[in-house]
């Protein structure tokens, strides 16, 4: 597909040099200066293209060549408008010349032209000359006028109000508003291009319009829609279908929330950042309109609507065609494509009447028996799971108000498109979405919504690099009190997850039995009926039924051959990122209880994760980093879990095989097992915690490693020592103990290498610090104040302190005071 | 609206680093929002004009990313389509949704839907209340019609070359980067325009 010839092709147009490009201008220039245009021309105007766009540095056109190139725009041959509007648009206008068009020429605007003007614009002004040059040629059109700069007038001035909305005056609303009622509501119903149901017998005189058809082949009973077929169509059937394709855009731009509004959904809001000018306030006596019976036949409530303001008509208007579109959609399509565009249809049906119901409320009792129905037609059927998300977001918005029950909807969309569409990419995307925009509300109103973190994960687990950002996003207001414990162990086990949906889909699509193959020991584990609850216990849909399971670690060894699986590799890497966002969410509601017991997990599960080379390092890192963070906010917990972490720290193999947490563990111990801490520290637990981490400095440094561990980093020799000499200056009967251990260490240094450490460096680097606590235990009062400071020295309180305070108020008084 | 649609490569290209991405065709549809900010309105023409190419770079090298992480994760091997084999490549592309974040290059946040077909990537960037599923669909067939008249699947550098194809595909497809609701009849008698234009 992209081939050498591509690439040189490019290359050649980024690399032409100025003398030769500047002789090809001249030979344009001279070939469009010719009456006809020939091959030779379009092909040059082609080049011409390729070498302006190949960079993104402009080049500017001699004015000779744009001379000759402005007349092309309205050239009645296609191509060369395209291919002149294409060229202008990736050069500067010459100044003074751009595009000014005067009223009869806009009546000729082609699109290609049109779509010059507006890459052009330098200003809101232009685009507002723009738009009214535009709605002056819709007012004034002549019937029989050209049919493409009619049918381009809406795609261009939706273009504008999307970056522009203050560019149409009250004037032009109210003429738009009128003009889009007519051809949504009024568009002629018969086939249009001439069709007719003339037989062999009929004459000219007796050809009959015929009927437009839906889409399943019936004569079509009511309005004309974009699911209206015909053998050809009219000018006023193709303003149907460009008008409804921008009607929810214009409703979303102009028709406003009115004030008082508390609906927190922002996807159907546009980032406004200027007051809409044009926003009415509107009025809720349209008593005509509040009429709780449904009705079939959409068109029969349209007589009162005569006499609404242009903006309410409209809103009608929208909201029969929606209607009508929702009942369309129930007929069996006769091709493919076009059950496709009944889904879209039905997508955007509906978030238009979510619009139309936030902007007018007495709407929603009309409304909510027709999406009801909809659902109920629908909640089935997952190939509309796309359809039931705006669904959804109807009943997130008006379902209290209408006092409907949606438990039915948070069912579906927490429960079963998690469980069985976690694959699709699309359907991910709009649900993460649909989440994100509606987090506030569905945290109120929603109480599934918090629970269904093992449900929402399967998405994370599937594709990570598709999803991380969303749950970057979300991860936050997942963590609760009573969940947070149950999150970290699925957040854990996450690469397992992506293991187990991986299996389960091979589970369903491969037959039981694969004749003569090499088969998966973990896929025969997940069909096996003894240890199918394993794999069960991931996929389950909602949190409470347990932190975690008992045999996590037979789950590991069946998931092993998993660890170089493509998907399992990319969810391990994204695990740590989110982890670091569910700790610093998890700080902010944790207790004392809650902190001690995600501490205790950290210490549990870091031996206790699927074996994926970089995953079980990475995830020391973040649990060494956090682990001190949790202990530096509340130091008191240092005391409290002490057995547990003296257990750990009492542990030798956790020297070699989990440096990072081990050094920040004993550290966390050395610095926080004080009295200052927590008065409930006594001797007898400084001296345990003592005793327990010199056997552990012994035993690494009297031998050589055990085989096939390498030897312990250096940082945890240090930072054992730091620790042992703290707790010796808080209890000074110990102080002899580490003395004698660290004077021993300088006299076996002294002779040479040793079995534990093989980098002269760092035996250096060891034995200094060791030195260093010596000196300064020799001392033990200084070593005290060094080791163990008091609270006012390491949280300084600046201004708040006596003595501090005095030297710094008269300091600043006289700056104050002093006139130089 | 659509902001932009964009064709670029999504294999490596050794004239470029590993992760970027060869733009062959990029439309960008409507006024240039810097224009209209307060952000760039300091900006002459020049200067927004390599922004705006800047930031569809941006894009088409998030999308280069997407597939080729989606493409190792599936773990299939790619289907290589001949010409005349456009219904099956279509069939066989991967698919799937970006989001950008606010400023990511956008302003707002953006959905970009991309269409990966062998080495090429077709890419289509969002507004976030576009109707999602219907700008799938056009993605498709964009892709298709791409494919076909100017014959993607073979060696030719027709994409270059004959780039006015497919303005002319966006003219009536995607009018100034308006997603349409077209039923089959609507899109036969667009698509017999567009098969007029590309038989000159």
């Amino acid at each position: 597909m992209y081939s050498h010839g591509s690439e040189s092709l490019i290359k050649q147009a980024r690399d032409i040099q100025e003398a030769e490009l500047k002789k090809f201008y001249r030979r344009l220039a001279k070939l469009l200066q010719g009456k006809e245009l020939g091959h030779e021309a379009m092909d040059s105007l082609q080049r011409l293209h390729l070498i302006l766009s190949a960079t993104k540095f402009t080049r500017t056109l001699p004015a000779e060549l744009q001379k000759g190139l402005l007349p092309l725009l309205s050239s009645p041959v296609e191509q060369l408008q395209l291919l002149s509007s294409a060229v202008l648009r990736e050069t500067l206008p010459l100044s003074g010349e751009e595009l000014n068009y005067t009223q009869e020429d806009v009546l000729q605007l082609n699109s290609h032209t049109a779509a010059l003007l507006l890459s052009q614009a330098g200003s809101r002004a232009d685009l507002s000359s723009l738009c009214a040059q535009l709605l002056r040629s819709l007012e004034s059109r002549q019937s029989d006028g050209p049919t493409h700069s009619l049918m381009q007038t809406l795609p261009i001035l939706n273009t504008i109000i999307t970056h522009s909305p203050e560019c149409l005056t009250e004037d032009h609303l109210t003429l738009l508003s009128k003009k889009i009622v007519d051809w949504l509501r009024y568009a002629s119903i018969t086939q249009g291009g001439g069709a007719s149901s003339g037989g062999f017998f009929t004459g000219p005189r007796s050809r009959q319009p015929v009927p437009t058809a839906e889409l399943d082949g019936t004569v079509s009973g009511d309005f004309f829609t974009v699911l209206c077929v015909g053998q050809g169509f009219t000018d006023d059937q193709w303003m149907n279908v460009y008008s409804f394709s921008m009607l929810r855009h214009w409703l979303l731009t102009y028709h406003s929330v009115p004030s008082g509004s508390t609906i927190a959904d922002a996807a159907n809001r546009p980032q406004l950042s200027f007051s809409l000018s044009h926003s009415h306030s509107f009025s809720n006596d349209d008593r005509s309109e509040v009429d709780g019976s449904v009705v079939s036949m959409v068109s029969a409530t349209s007589s009162s609507s005569r006499l609404l303001p242009p903006k309410e008509r409209l809103r009608e208007k929208a909201f029969q065609y929606c209607l009508r579109l929702i009942e369309q959609s129930d007929r069996k399509a006769l091709k493919r494509t076009d059950t496709e565009l009944q889904k879209a249809c039905l997508v955007e049906a509906v978030c238009i009447l979510d619009c139309v119901c936030v902007e007018d409320t007495s709407l929603v009792y009309r409304t909510f028996p027709c999406v009801k129905a909809l659902f109920g037609r629908l909640s089935s059927d997952l190939t509309f799971a796309r359809v039931l998300l705006p669904i959804a977001q109807f009943y997130l918005n008006h379902g209290e108000m209408a006092a409907v029950d949606c438990e039915s909807v948070w069912k579906l969309v927490f429960g079963r498109f998690p469980a069985e569409l976690f694959n699709s990419p699309f359907l991910a995307h709009e649900l993460l979405r649909f989440l994100r925009l509606n987090l506030e509300s569905l945290q109120l109103r929603v109480p599934e919504y918090t629970r269904s973190f093992p449900n929402l994960l399967k998405f994370l687990a599937w594709d990570s690099p598709a999803v991380v950002d969303d749950f970057v996003d979300l991860l936050p207001s997942l963590v609760t009190a009573e969940t947070a414990v149950e999150l970290l162990h699925t957040m854990l086990d996450l690469p397992c997850l992506s293991a187990t949906l991986l299996l389960q889909l091979r589970s369903t699509c491969s037959p039981i039995s694969e004749p003569g193959g090499r088969g998966l020991l973990s896929l025969d584990a997940f069909r096996s009926a003894s240890l199918r609850g394993l794999f069960l216990y991931l996929l389950r849909t909602e949190a409470g039924s347990g932190d975690t399971i008992d045999r996590l670690s037979t789950l590991h060894e069946l998931l092993a051959e998993a660890a170089d699986w493509p998907r399992v590799v990319q969810c391990a890497q994204t695990v740590p990122v989110l982890l670091h966002i569910f700790f610093s969410a998890v700080v902010m509601i944790a207790d004392e209880k809650l902190s001690a017991h995600l501490i205790l997990v950290m210490l549990e599960r870091s031996s206790l994760l699927l074996n994926i080379p970089t995953y079980i390092k990475e995830i020391h890192r973040v649990f060494s980093c956090h682990l001190l963070r949790l202990c530096k906010l509340r130091p008191s917990l240092v005391v409290d879990q002490s057995h547990e972490l003296l257990e750990f720290a009492g542990t030798t193999a956790n020297v070699y095989s989990k440096d990072e947490i081990y050094t920040h563990v004993v550290w966390a111990l050395g610095e926080y097992l004080s009295v200052s801490s927590d008065s409930r520290c006594s001797v007898r637990l400084i001296t345990s915690c003592f005793e327990a981490l010199e056997a552990v400095l012994f035993e690494i440094t009297s031998s050589a490693p055990p085989p096939g561990a390498a030897c312990p980093v250096p940082r945890v020799i240090t930072t054992l020592m730091s620790a042992l000499a703290k707790l010796a200056s808080r209890s000074h009967d110990l102080i002899p103990r580490v003395s004698l251990f660290l004077s021993k260490l300088r006299t076996v240094t002294r002779g040479g290498s040793v079995a534990w450490c093989t980098d002269e460096e760092d035996l250096v680097a060891i034995v200094m610090r060791g030195e260093e606590l010596w000196s300064l235990l020799k001392t033990p009062g200084v070593a005290q104040s060094v080791l163990t400071p008091p609270p006012h020295v390491t949280t300084p309180q600046w201004h708040r302190d006596t003595n501090l305070s005095m030297p710094l108020q008269l300091r600043t008084l006289t700056s104050l005071t002093h006139t130089q | 609206m659509v902001r932009c649609f964009l064709i670029h490569t999504v294999c490596p290209v050794s004239a470029l680093s590993a992760g970027e991405s060869r733009l062959l065709f990029s439309r960008v549809f409507g006024p240039d929002e810097g224009v209209l900010t307060e952000q760039h309105r300091g900006l002459g023409p020049e200067e927004r004009r390599v922004l705006r190419r800047e930031k569809t770079a941006v894009v088409a090298r998030q999308v280069r990313s997407a597939v080729s992480l989606s493409r190792e994760a599936s773990g299939r091997p790619p289907v290589e389509a001949v010409p005349g084999e456009e219904a099956l490549a279509l069939q066989e592309a991967g698919s799937g949704a970006v989001r950008l974040r606010a400023g990511d290059p956008f302003p707002e946040e953006m959905s970009a839907l991309w269409l990966a077909v062998q080495s090429l990537g077709f890419t289509l960037v969002c507004e976030p209340h576009e109707n999602l599923p219907l700008a799938e669909g056009t993605l498709r067939n964009l892709t298709r019609h791409c494919l076909e008249h100017l014959h993607m699947l073979g060696p030719g550098s027709e994409v270059l070359l004959r780039s006015d194809r497919v303005d002319a595909l966006l003219s009536r497809l995607l009018p100034h980067g308006q997603l349409l609701f077209l039923n089959h009849r609507f899109a036969q008698s667009l698509e017999k325009e567009v098969a007029a234009y590309m038989a000159k």
